[in-house]
């Protein structure tokens, strides 16, 4: 098994939230901060194993609630109820349209926060839940819908140019075709 | 169709967040920590980049420009050296009066200033992180203000290097506050909008309060966490609440939570 995939898949997920934390211009702008791992484990549902998806759900929830004040472990299941039935139903799914991409996005972005959100309220908390959190459902999703397609490519970009090509077999080899020549009588 | 290693990878997975929900209070904001301390790295070289262009425009600043800023500066500093000056003596005066009348001296605010490294990334909390922690004698609960003086929150954890500071408008950091009016009203600040972090609401008023738009709002000392006087905003909205049995009124904060970039530590 290639390691590339997931290191370079979890590596994504470490600057994500390193840049959702340190970079608040979505939060600015449109009041609210976008959410890319959904989009992240959508890619890594469709495209890589479920050791990543699992590692990526572990790992990527553990890296945003340490940085929040989310309980820790909260965003786990979130995100593996996500990339879980994705990554089951992939064979099914139309993965290479941008399209399908970007309402896989949109539903994962939409999901994981919902579902989070209820975590924290069964679990006795009190985030700041009013009608601006519509807007900022809405904020997230549609951000996360956008940059579905946009990982799908940036990642395929990664895999073209850090990744090992797989070697072609060409059919045709000039050393062993067969020459008919001018049949002498 | 499940197979059994996609069986194992979700019981994994479901077993460690599991394990992580269930664990003691103190475990978890270690573990919190020690995962966040990963990032430190990623934040000072966030910072560096960011103080570059700064560092590269001072650089190419000109020479007159310079001289300027130095005069300008001096004349900053003569003039909080008058300030300085007179608040020491109404100080050493307001102690006088405060041993005539019997009343405890109050100890003089320290500010441990720290700079604001990274914003809550969930939008249903409104925490930051600072770059101070338990090696420069930070502890949970002390107060946390803007370089200006304005109240921003107070500290709910705290690492080596750095802590988090919960904001005034999070559910998790309610302030007891007074209002500067003749009656001295006492309400709570509670979370106001979602998107709108520069307003909060200030609760369980007295019915018969008197408040205006536009009147300052301190906080009252109660509780044992914030002293009493610190400035948080101003009155923008009042209306009655509870079928008039009490009232609520808007406060728009001084500080700017949206933009925070320094904020001091209040050391008492």
């Amino acid at each position: 098994m290639s390691l590339f995939q997931p290191i370079l898949i979890l590596s994504f997920a470490l600057l994500t939230v390193f840049a959702e934390a340190a970079f608040s211009v979505p939060r600015h702008w449109l009041g609210a901060q976008v959410d890319l791992l959904p989009a992240l484990m959508v890619y890594a549902a469709l495209q890589a194993d479920m050791f990543t998806v699992s590692l990526l759900a572990v790992l990527g929830g553990m890296w945003l609630d340490s940085l929040s004040a989310n309980p820790l472990g909260v965003s786990i299941l979130p995100l593996l109820a996500v990339g879980f039935p994705i990554a089951l139903r992939r064979g099914l799914i139309l993965r290479d349209l941008p399209f399908a991409q970007l309402v896989l996005g949109a539903a994962a972005s939409a999901t994981v926060p919902a579902l989070t959100l209820l975590m924290l309220l069964n679990g006795g908390r009190h985030p700041l839940v009013g009608w601006g959190t519509l807007w900022q459902w809405l904020v997230m999703t549609a951000g996360g819908a956008v940059a579905t397609p946009a990982l799908f490519t940036l990642f395929a970009w990664f895999s073209r140019t850090l990744g090992y090509q797989p070697h072609t077999e060409v059919g045709f080899r000039a050393d062993r075709e067969i020459r008919h020549g001018r049949i002498l009588k | 169709m499940l197979k059994q290693k996609n069986y194992v990878a979700l019981g994994a997975v479901v077993f460690v967040a599991v394990l992580l929900l269930s664990l003691p209070t103190r475990a978890t904001a270690r573990l919190k920590l020690a995962v966040s301390s990963l990032f430190l790295p990623l934040f000072g070289l966030a910072s560096a980049a960011q103080q570059l262009p700064a560092d590269l425009a001072d650089s190419v600043l000109p020479r007159r420009e310079l001289l300027k800023e130095i005069d300008d500066l001096r004349r900053e500093n003569q003039q909080l050296k008058e300030q300085q000056v007179q608040t020491a003596s109404i100080a050493r005066e307001n102690d006088q009066l405060r041993t005539l009348l019997g009343w405890q001296r109050q100890s003089p605010w320290k500010l441990k200033f720290a700079n604001v490294i990274m914003r809550d990334p969930a939008n249903w909390w409104r925490t930051v992180q600072i770059d101070l922690g338990s090696r420069d004698g930070v502890q949970t609960n002390q107060p946390v203000l803007t370089p200006e003086g304005w109240l921003v929150g107070r500290v709910i954890s705290v690492g080596y290097l750095s802590s988090q500071v919960v904001l005034v408008g999070d559910q998790n950091c309610r302030v007891s506050a007074m209002v500067a009016n003749a009656s001295h009203d006492m309400g709570v600040l509670t979370p106001g909008g979602q998107l709108d972090t520069s307003l909060v609401q200030l609760g369980y008023l007295a019915s018969t309060a008197n408040l205006k738009p536009g009147q300052e709002v301190f906080t009252s000392g109660l509780g044992g966490i914030f002293p009493k006087g610190i400035p948080v905003g101003k009155v923008v909205d009042v209306q009655s609440v509870e079928y008039g049995l009490a009232s609520e009124a808007s406060v728009k904060l001084n500080a700017n939570l949206g933009a925070l970039e320094q904020v001091g530590v209040l050391f008492k």
